[in-house]
C-alpha cells in the first residue's frame, strides 16, 4: 500500500471512534475493535518500516491534502515523513501498543468497570498520538499531537482510583507548562525562519546563517526546556511517579514505555533535523553542562528508586534513571552516543513493557504490588516471575538482552567522547539496578521475609502456606503478551545489528564526531 | 549441514594470519601443514547446546520421576564429553575447529572456535560432570535435598554456559557465556535458601557482576572502539598484539580491568565470592567453584595474557610484574588463611584460590612453559581438587561432620574415601607421580625461562604450606584416635554413588601423569 504511513495514525483514529460509538451499543465490541485496529496498525508500520528501507532517499512522505511543499522556505502544507528513525520510533509505538491492547481486556474489566467504551477510545487516541509524534515532520503539528498524547494521557490515568485524579492534575500542570514552552519556542522559530516544516526550518538556518541569532538561540533554550518537562528529566520528574503508580493497570502498560521515550526522540529530532548538529552542539553550551545535569538525574533516581518499597513506584524511578540514560547518550555529543540512545529508546521500551505487564499480573494475583506481596511467588507463577527477570536482566544490563547492547554504545560513546562522568554514573546505575532487581529475585526466588530472618524450617520448607505455593498461572490473555514481551527484549538483543544497522544508516549524514585518538 | 556453516563463515573475512589456511570439510587430514587450518563443523555448537536439550528433559521429567530426571541429565553429560573427546584428535592433529554462530555486533561475531587450550578445559568440565552427576545422585538423596529438579537443571545450563566460555573465539563472546554463567549458578549458590545461603549469594554476584560490569565491560568496550580504527574483532586468533598500538599508560589499564574482570579466576583482592558460595551443596563447590566456573575465571585470564596481549606487548610492558606479583600474592596469603580454617570446605576453598593463583601466575609469565604450565595446571588442579571436594561431600553425608577437627579416627571407617583424600591432596601439593607434578613443574621452568627465580621460590613455599594445611586432614582421619566415640569399628561409607566418583578421580589424578603426552601438546608445550 503506498500511504501505509497515513494508514499508521488512521487505523487507531478510526478505531477509536468506531469504539465510542460502538461501545455505546455493546461494550463488549471495545476489545475487539482497539486489537483489530492496532493489528491493522502495526502491519501499516512495519510496511512503512519496509518502504523507508527500500526507498533511495531512505524515508518516505505523506502530504495531507496534498498542499505544495516546493517552495522556500518549504513547508506550507502538512507533512508526514517516516526516514528511519521516525519509522522505527513509529512501529515501537503501535507494536507496544498491539502487545497492550491484547492484555488490556481483564484489568479494564476489573479496574475501571462499565466503562470500556470511554477507555478503549482514548487509549487508541493516545496511540494515535505518539505515532503521530514519531512520524510527523512539521514542527507546530508536532505541538498539537504532544497535546493530543497529553490529554488523553491525563484520562486515562485520572480514569482509575481517587489517588489517580490528584496525580493526574499534578501532571496536568506540569504537562501543560512543558507544552507551552515548547509553542512558545516554536512560535520564536516561525518569527526568524517563516515555516513551521522540520527540514524548512534546517534549511533556513543553514542558508540564512541563523546560527548565532538570539532568537534563535532562546527558541532552542524554550523547546529544549519544554521537552526536558515533558520527558520527565530530574529535576523536573515530579508528575511521573505517581501518576505511573497510580494509574489502572493497562495505562500504566502503555503509558511507562512510550511517553518519556517518544519525547526522547523528539528531542533527538530537534537536535539533529531542526536545528542541525553544528547549531544544537556548537552554537550552544548544552552539551557542555547536560552531561553533569544528567550525571545528577540518573544518581537521584536510581537512590530514589532504591528507596521505594513498591514495585511500580520503583520502575517509575527507573524510568527516570533511564531517561538520564538516554538524555545523557545525546549530550555527549557523539556518534555512539547518538546510536546507544536511539537503541535504548527501542530496548527501553520493550523492557519497561515487559516489567509493567508483569507487575500488572502481580497486582491481580496478589492485590497489592509492596514488596511484601512477593514472597515466594516463582512457586506460585512461574512464568510471569521469568517474564519479569528477563525484563530486570535486561534493564541491568546482562546480555544477550537488548538492555546489555543499548549500555553498551552508551558506554562506548561516553568512552569516545571522554566524559568519564557519564561513564562512571552508567557503572553507578547498573550496580543500583543489580541491587534493586536481586532484592525482588530473593524475595521471588528465596521467599525472603521483609525482616530477613527465616520463617520456615530450611531445606525447602520456606514457611508458605499451600495457597502461596500451588501452581496458578495468570490467565492468558495476560500472560501471552508478557512472554510476547519479554521475547522481544531477548530477539531484539539478539538481532541488535540489524536495528543498529538502520540506526546507523539514519545517522550516517549527520557527521558525528567518531573519535580520533587513543 | 556443513555446506551451511561453510557458506556462513566463507562471507566472513579471516585474519591477516588466516589468509593462507586452507577450508576444508572433512577431518582427520593427512599432511602436515605449517600454518592452522580450519575445520569448519558444527559440534562446538552441540556441545553448548546439549545441556539445554538435558534441561528440558530434567524439567519433563520434574520431582516425580527423579530416576528419569537423573538419567536426562547423565546422559546430557554423556553426550556433551562425547561430542568434546571426538574433537581432541582434529585438535591434535593441528587444525583448528570453527562454527561461526551469529552476527552479533558490527564486526564481531558470536564465534566458537576449539583450541588446544579450549579442548583441554572443555575435556576436563565435561568429563568431570559425568563423575559429578553420579556423585550428585548420591549426595543429593543421601541428604533428602529440596528442589533436585531445579538443582539439575542449572547445573546443566551452567556447564553449557562453559562450553561456550572454552570455545569462545573472541572477547565478546567469552563475555556473554561469562555473565551467563554468573546468573545459571545463582540459584545453585543459594539452593538451601536460608539466611546463609543468601549472604553467600550477595556475595557472589556482589563481586562477580560489580567486577564484570564496571570492570570488564569498559575494558570490552575500549577495545572495541579504539583497536583498529573501530573495526577490530577482538579475536583471539587474528587480532593478538593489536593492543600494543595503545600507549603504554593505556595498555596497563586495559591489563589492570582485565585481570581483576575476571573475577571468576579469584585473585585478590575480589575472591571473597570463593569462600561464601562454599554454602552450596558439595556437587557445586566440586564442579562449579573447584573446576568449571572458577576455571572459567583463569582461562579468561589465561585467553587475555597470551592471545589478546600476545607475549610480544607483554614482554614490552611494566605493567605485568605487578600483575605477576599479586598473583604471588594471592597464592601465599590465602594458603596462610586456608591453615587457619577449621570447616574443610572453606579450607578447601582458600586452597582453590592459591591454586587458582599459579595459574594467572603461569599466564603473567608469558612464556611458552609458563601459559603452558598454566593451561595444564587447570586439568591437574581440577582432577586433584574435585576428588578432595567430592571427599569432603561424603563424609559429610555418612557422618554429617564438617570440621577438620572432628575427623578423628575416620580414616578407619571410611578407608576409601580418606585414601582418595590423600592421593588428591598429594597431587595438589605436586608429588609425582601425580598430575599436578606436571603442571607445577612447568609453571617453575616458565618462572626460569623470564629469569624470575624468586617465582619458584613462592612456588616452593607455597607448596609446603600446600602440605601444611592438607596433610593434617588426613594424618587426623588415619592416626589420632576418637574417644569419644564409643562405636564399633566397621567401615561405614557414603552411598557407592559417592564413593566410585571419587576413587575415579583419584585414580585419574595418577593416570595424568602417566598419560600427559596429549595434555602437553594441547597445552603447546610440546608440538
Amino acid at each position: 500500500m503506498d500511504n501505509a504511513i497515513a494508514w499508521i495514525l488512521l487505523f487507531p483514529l478510526i478505531g477509536s471512534i468506531a469504539c465510542a460509538l460502538l461501545g455505546m451499543v455493546n461494550r463488549k465490541l471495545c476489545y475487539p475493535i482497539s486489537v483489530l485496529s492496532m493489528v491493522a496498525a502495526t502491519w501499516a508500520s512495519v510496511e512503512t518500516l519496509f518502504q523507508a528501507v527500500a526507498s533511495p532517499t531512505a524515508e518516505v512522505s505523506y502530504i495531507f491534502g496534498g498542499w505544495v511543499l516546493d517552495l522556500f522556505p518549504r513547508g506550507v502544507g502538512i507533512e508526514f515523513r517516516a526516514d528511519l528513525l521516525g519509522a522505527l520510533i513509529a512501529l515501537v509505538v503501535v507494536g507496544v501498543g498491539l502487545i497492550v491492547s491484547m492484555y488490556a481486556k481483564l484489568p479494564v474489566e476489573k479496574e475501571t468497570p462499565r466503562k470500556e467504551a470511554l477507555y478503549y477510545p482514548l487509549f487508541l487516541l493516545q496511540i494515535t498520538g505518539l505515532a503521530g509524534i514519531a512520524l510527523t515532520g512539521d514542527a507546530f503539528n508536532l505541538y498539537v499531537l504532544i497535546e493530543v498524547a497529553a490529554l488523553t494521557g491525563y484520562g486515562l490515568i485520572a480514569i482509575g482510583s481517587n489517588r489517580a485524579a490528584a496525580a493526574t492534575f499534578n501532571y496536568l500542570i506540569l504537562g501543560t507548562i512543558g507544552a507551552s514552552l515548547y509553542l512558545l519556542g516554536v512560535g520564536y522559530v516561525y518569527i526568524k525562519t517563516g515555516t513551521l516544516n522540520m527540514v524548512g526550518i534546517q534549511e533556513v538556518i543553514a542558508t540564512n546563517g541563523l546560527h548565532d541569532s538570539p532568537t534563535m538561540q532562546v527558541a532552542f533554550v524554550l523547546i529544549g526546556l519544554g521537552i526536558l518537562i515533558k520527558m520527565a528529566f530530574f529535576p523536573f520528574h515530579a508528575w511521573l511517579p505517581n501518576a505511573y503508580s497510580s494509574a489502572p493497570t493497562t495505562t500504566s502498560c502503555l503509558l511507562a514505555p512510550l511517553v518519556t521515550k517518544v519525547m526522547i526522540y523528539v528531542m533527538i529530532r530537534m537536535v539533529l533535523t531542526v536545528f542541525g548538529v553544528e547549531f544544537s552542539f556548537e552554537s550552544t553550551l548544552w552539551s557542555e553542562f547536560m552531561p553533569w545535569l544528567v550525571v545528577i538525574a540518573i544518581v537521584c533516581a536510581a537512590v530514589m528508586a532504591l528507596a521505594q518499597r513498591e514495585i511500580k513506584k520503583m520502575l517509575a524511578y527507573l524510568i527516570v534513571a533511564e531517561v538520564g540514560y538516554m538524555v545523557g547518550g545525546v549530550w555527549i555529543y557523539n556518534y555512539y552516543g547518538f546510536i546507544g540512545s536511539i537503541f535504548h529508546i527501542i530496548s527501553d521500551a520493550c523492557m519497561t513493557l515487559c516489567l509493567f505487564l508483569a507487575t500488572g499480573i502481580i497486582l491481580r494475583a496478589c492485590k497489592t504490588t509492596h514488596f511484601d506481596g512477593l514472597r515466594g511467588l516463582f512457586s506460585k507463577m512461574p512464568l510471569t516471575m521469568i517474564g519479569f527477570f528477563v525484563g530486570g536482566f535486561s534493564i541491568i544490563g546482562l546480555p544477550p538482552t537488548c538492555g546489555f547492547f543499548s549500555k553498551w554504545y552508551l558506554i562506548t560513546g561516553g568512552m569516545v567522547a571522554e566524559r568519564w562522568e557519564y561513564m562512571v554514573v552508567l557503572m553507578f546505575s547498573t550496580m543500583i539496578m543489580v541491587v534493586l532487581f536481586f532484592r525482588l529475585i530473593e524475595r521471588i526466588h528465596l521467599a525472603v521475609s521483609e525482616s530477613g530472618e527465616d520463617l520456615g524450617k530450611g531445606h525447602g520448607d520456606l514457611g508458605l502456606t499451600k495457597e502461596q505455593t500451588t501452581f496458578e498461572e495468570a490467565p492468558l490473555s495476560m500472560l501471552i503478551p508478557l512472554l510476547l514481551a519479554a521475547s522481544i527484549v531477548m530477539i531484539i538483543g539478539i538481532y541488535n545489528q540489524e536495528v543498529v544497522d538502520q540506526i546507523e544508516l539514519f545517522l550516517a549524514p549527520f557527521n558525528l564526531p567518531k573519535g580520533t585518538g587513543h | 549441514m556443513s555446506c551451511f556453516w561453510h557458506h556462513l563463515t566463507s562471507q566472513r573475512g579471516l585474519g591477516t594470519k588466516m589468509s593462507e589456511a586452507v577450508v576444508i570439510d572433512s577431518v582427520t587430514p593427512t599432511v602436515e601443514l605449517l600454518a592452522p587450518w580450519v575445520v569448519e563443523d558444527i559440534r562446538p555448537l552441540i556441545a553448548f547446546l546439549v545441556p539445554w536439550l538435558g534441561m528440558i528433559g530434567i524439567m519433563w521429567a520434574g520431582e516425580k520421576r527423579p530416576n528419569l530426571r537423573e538419567t536426562f541429565t547423565l546422559v546430557a553429560a554423556v553426550i556433551q564429553s562425547t561430542v568434546v573427546l571426538s574433537m581432541v584428535p582434529v585438535i591434535l592433529n593441528g587444525a583448528i575447529i570453527e562454527c561461526h554462530v551469529w552476527q552479533i555486533f558490527t564486526h564481531v561475531p558470536l564465534l566458537l572456535r576449539v583450541d588446544g587450550p579450549g579442548i583441554l578445559f572443555a575435556c576436563v568440565a565435561s568429563l568431570l560432570w559425568i563423575a559429578t552427576t553420579v556423585y550428585a545422585i548420591g549426595y543429593m538423596r543421601g541428604l533428602h535435598e529440596h528442589a533436585q529438579t531445579r538443582f539439575y537443571s542449572f547445573f546443566a545450563l551452567s556447564l553449557s554456559a562453559t562450553m561456550g566460555v572454552a570455545f569462545s573465539a573472541n572477547l565478546l563472546t567469552i563475555y556473554i557465556f561469562y555473565e551467563m554463567l554468573s546468573i545459571s549458578t545463582f540459584p545453585l549458590v543459594t539452593h538451601m535458601q536460608d539466611k546463609n545461603a543468601r549472604t553467600g549469594g550477595r556475595t557472589y554476584l556482589g563481586y562477580l557482576l560489580f567486577t564484570s560490569l564496571c570492570l570488564l565491560l569498559p575494558a570490552l568496550s575500549w577495545c572495541y572502539v579504539w583497536l583498529d580504527g573501530g573495526k577490530v574483532t577482538m579475536d583471539f586468533l587474528t587480532d593478538t598484539g593489536k593492543i600494543g598500538f595503545f600507549t603504554e599508560p593505556t595498555q596497563i589499564i586495559l591489563l589492570v580491568l582485565f585481570t581483576f574482570g575476571f573475577a571468576k579466576a579469584g585473585l585478590m583482592p575480589f575472591h571473597s565470592w570463593l569462600p561464601g558460595a562454599m554454602v552450596a551443596p558439595t556437587p557445586v563447590s566440586a564442579l562449579l567453584h573447584a573446576v568449571a566456573v572458577v576455571k572459567v575465571g583463569v582461562f579468561c585470564v589465561y585467553r587475555v595474557y597470551t592471545d589478546v596481549f600476545g607475549p610480544e606487548v607483554l614482554a614490552k610492558m611494566d605493567g605485568e610484574d605487578w600483575m605477576m606479583l599479586v598473583a604471588c600474592a594471592t597464592i601465599l596469603i590465602s594458603s596462610l588463611i586456608a591453615l587457619s580454617q577449621d570447616n574443610l570446605k572453606r579450607r578447601l576453598a582458600f586452597s582453590t584460590i592459591g591454586q587458582l593463583g599459579y595459574i594467572v601466575l603461569g599466564a603473567t609469565l608469558a612464556t611458552e612453559q609458563g601459559s603452558g604450565g598454566a593451561v595444564l595446571h587447570i586439568a591437574m588442579h581440577a582432577c586433584g581438587k574435585i576428588t578432595l571436594f567430592f571427599c569432603a561431600g561424603a563424609i559429610f553425608v555418612a557422618t554429617g561432620k564438617k570440621y577438620v577437627s572432628e575427623l578423628r579416627g575416620l580414616g578407619r571407617k571410611m578407608p576409601i574415601t580418606m585414601g582418595a583424600f590423600l592421593i588428591g591432596a598429594l597431587s595438589v601439593i605436586g608429588l609425582p607421580p601425580l598430575g599436578g607434578f606436571i603442571s607445577k613443574w612447568y609453571l617453575a621452568m616458565g618462572a626460569l625461562d623470564r629469569d624470575a627465580a624468586w617465582v619458584v621460590v613462592v612456588l616452593l613455599v607455597s607448596s609446603l604450606l600446600n602440605v601444611f594445611y592438607l596433610l593434617p586432614v588426613a594424618v587426623t582421619a588415619f592416626f589420632r584416635k576418637d574417644e569419644t566415640d564409643n562405636e564399633p569399628i566397621g567401615i561405614k561409607e557414603a552411598p557407592w554413588a559417592c564413593v566410585v566418583p571419587l576413587a575415579l578421580t583419584a585414580v585419574g589424578c595418577f593416570v595424568l601423569f602417566f598419560l600427559s603426552d596429549p595434555l602437553l601438546r594441547l597445552a603447546g608445550i610440546k608440538d
